[in-house]
């Protein structure tokens, strides 16, 4: 155990290593900080003095141990646009980010199991078969098209009049087919509470809540077909194994079997992939967040692009591969303690 | 000449594949719908009623016109106009045939890299296999994605608006073809491994052939039905993330759309309530990747039973 603890870490050390020498590449060959400190007016000697100044002049190796000796410290410069440190702007637009992938972690997880064991306990119902056929075409609808279609049902309204509104049936089947609207659909609205540091969280108002719904809603759909699919699958392969047959032979009834002893089993992989997927999902966080305006990291990174602000974009890029090696390590690590059969070589089991 | 196309023909008309297809409903109309969209992509420039490329086309009085069956719409525009006033039919026959090379062009980068990296890493093993899944494996980690969008950022950075433009449909195949390749490289090693176990390698081998003869000529055409399976589900994952990436701002132009360009401008009036721009286009987006993922899924009952999971 120990030696693959060691082996994991190193491995997320240099994964992280890796990281740092792109984010370096980029700031390094993106843009010239001389040209955002001083205007055209400064002389050449001035120039060479400051870059002198700066340890511009200095070699590749010695700029990038700075460089990475500063990202250990905590620093990974000011920002352009904020005109402040880069962590300090990334720490206030976390929390919103996070609350998004918490929503949308939280909706799929109370959707995904039960829809995800029944259609594997009754593989034949039409019900079943009817969620299947949605989320192979869950699959293919990109994210940010999901997010439009519930900004024009939810937040702008349909009126439908397609039908003859002089009959009875016509004018019921254009009022069941029209929206309201009204949905918040920008931002985060003004209720939210404080709780503590940066963290503002919408989680605790009404108001807060209905800015919520239709991001986390968004985001879920993209992963909520896969893990239905995921967990029909694990579960219908656990039902065909001798233990299930036993537990049925024993007499136990339906509902033991199927949910403490069959599910159970099931999860263990889908929690291992499921931890993958939750860092995963912050790429999909800039979909989102572009399309509801939601003042993430996600949204503040494309901003960070189009202004060209690119210490933010680089200490982006650190931040969030932190999260990603460091989701993904302790994923390994749980998956290596519960179970034991993984290689400890660290090939894929 | 002849007599080996017709034969080839009748085998083809005998075969699993063939009878198996025939038998799919799913998949006939999969197919029916993706050839004519394909087609008719392919066709653009005869098919459409105007050419959204040609500004002198344009006619800024005609924006954002409804489809016919709406109030105030007009005969000449089906589809109804986006906001600079260009057909959206027209537009939408050209985004697809954008989005389709984008998406063909970088499943093909794919595959080149996957085949040729998946064959090295799993026919030579040792340093260079573990060099190679590592990489791939950090990079799948990250989700191809965000890979495909760090990169095309820090293209377009690099580059600037107006030259990235020119050359973006390039830039796309190139950033979502170097994003995905280790989803192939996966496939192409797992039946590499399980493919050089066999007789005839060793037979090869004894008889003195190369290593590259081997792994190209031997091992690859034995690996290729997965690579077929998985590299039609990559071709709708490749539209996706093209979609994505022009939706996020960072593929094609609105001079030269894509659907995801076509549905990233018409998301900007959607408040105005022109939901034609945005959802037709997004409409044609699901459908075509839809045909593609069943065709997918059909393909990978045919080819690999035995992978098949339900």
């Amino acid at each position: 155990m120990l030696a693959f603890l060691v082996q994991r870490v190193s491995q997320a050390l240099l994964v992280m290593f890796v990281i740092s020498v792109i984010a370096f590449a980029i700031q390094d060959g993106l843009g010239d900080p001389l040209q955002e400190m001083v205007g055209m007016s400064v002389s050449e000697e001035e120039r060479e003095a400051i870059r002198e100044e700066l340890g511009l002049n200095d070699s590749m190796v010695v700029q990038y141990l700075r460089f990475a000796g500063n990202a250990l410290q905590g620093d990974l410069g000011n920002s352009y646009f904020f005109s402040k440190p880069t962590l300090e702007v990334i720490a206030e637009h976390l929390p919103a980010t996070l609350e998004l992938v918490i929503g949308a972690s939280l909706i799929i997880i109370f959707l995904s199991v039960p829809i995800g064991v029944y259609a594997a306990i009754r593989p034949q119902a039409w019900l079943s078969k009817f969620f299947m056929g949605v989320s192979t075409v869950g699959i293919s609808i990109p994210v940010f098209l999901t997010a439009i279609v519930l900004i024009q049902l939810f937040s702008i309204g349909v009126t439908v009049t397609l039908f003859p509104a002089d009959t009875g049936w016509g004018q019921w089947l254009n009022d069941a087919l029209s929206t309201d609207g009204g949905m918040p659909s920008y931002g985060r609205g003004d209720d939210l509470t404080h709780l503590f540091g940066t963290w503002e969280s919408n989680f605790f108002t009404a108001g807060g809540l209905s800015h919520l719904i239709l991001p986390s809603v968004s985001l879920a759909s993209i992963m909520l077909p896969l893990f239905i699919r995921l967990i029909r699958a694990e579960m219908m392969e656990v039902l065909q194994s001798d233990y299930i047959r036993y537990a049925r032979a024993k007499g136990l009834s339906a509902g033991r079997v199927n949910f403490l002893h069959a599910l159970k089993n099931t999860m263990l992989p889908v929690i291992t992939v499921g931890g993958v997927q939750i860092g995963i999902m912050v790429a999909y966080t800039i979909l989102t967040e572009t399309v509801f305006q939601w003042p993430g990291v996600g949204l503040m990174f494309l901003e960070a692009i189009t202004r060209s602000d690119i210490p933010l974009i680089v200490a982006y890029l650190m931040v969030v591969g932190l999260i990603f090696v460091v989701t993904n390590t302790i994923v390994d690590l749980i998956y290596g303690l519960v179970n034991p059969t993984v290689k400890l070589t660290g090939k894929k089991a | 000449m002849t007599t080996a196309t017709v034969s080839r023909w009748d085998r083809f008309r005998e075969s699993f594949f063939w009878y198996s297809f025939k038998r799919d409903k799913v998949a006939i109309a999969s197919f029916i719908v993706l050839l004519s969209m394909v087609l008719s992509a392919i066709f653009a420039p005869l098919l459409a009623p105007t050419d959204p490329y040609d500004l002198a086309q344009i006619n800024i009085m005609n924006s954002e016109l409804p489809p016919v069956g709406m109030n105030g719409a007009d005969e000449a525009f089906p589809l109804g106009t986006d906001a600079q006033g260009r057909d959206m039919l027209s537009t939408i026959l050209y985004g697809t045939r954008v989005s389709l090379m984008i998406g063909f062009g970088a499943v093909l980068l794919q595959a080149v890299l996957g085949i040729l990296f998946g064959l090295l890493a799993g026919y030579l093993g040792g340093k260079v296999d573990s060099v190679l899944m590592r990489i791939a494996d950090v990079q799948l980690s990250f989700s191809t994605l965000m890979v495909a969008i760090i990169v095309g950022a820090v293209f377009k950075a690099s580059f600037g608006n107006l030259m990235f433009g020119e050359i973006a449909i390039y830039m796309l195949i190139f950033i979502i073809g170097v994003a995905e390749w280790p989803q192939i490289a996966r496939t192409v090693r797992a039946s590499v491994l399980a493919e050089k176990k066999k007789e005839y390698v060793d037979a090869a081998k004894v008889m003195g052939f190369g290593t590259g003869r081997i792994m190209f000529r031997h091992i690859l055409p034995n690996t290729l039905s997965p690579i077929f399976v998985i590299a039609t589900v990559q071709i709708a994952n490749a539209i996706i993330s093209e979609a994505a990436l022009s939706f996020l701002g960072l593929g094609m132009p609105e001079t030269q759309p894509s659907l995801g360009s076509l549905i990233k401008s018409g998301f900007d009036y959607i408040q105005s309530g022109s939901w034609w721009i945005t959802l037709i286009p997004g409409l044609v987006l699901v459908v075509l990747v839809l045909v593609i993922n069943l065709l997918g899924d059909w393909l990978r009952d045919v080819m690999n039973p035995r992978l098949y999971k339900g």
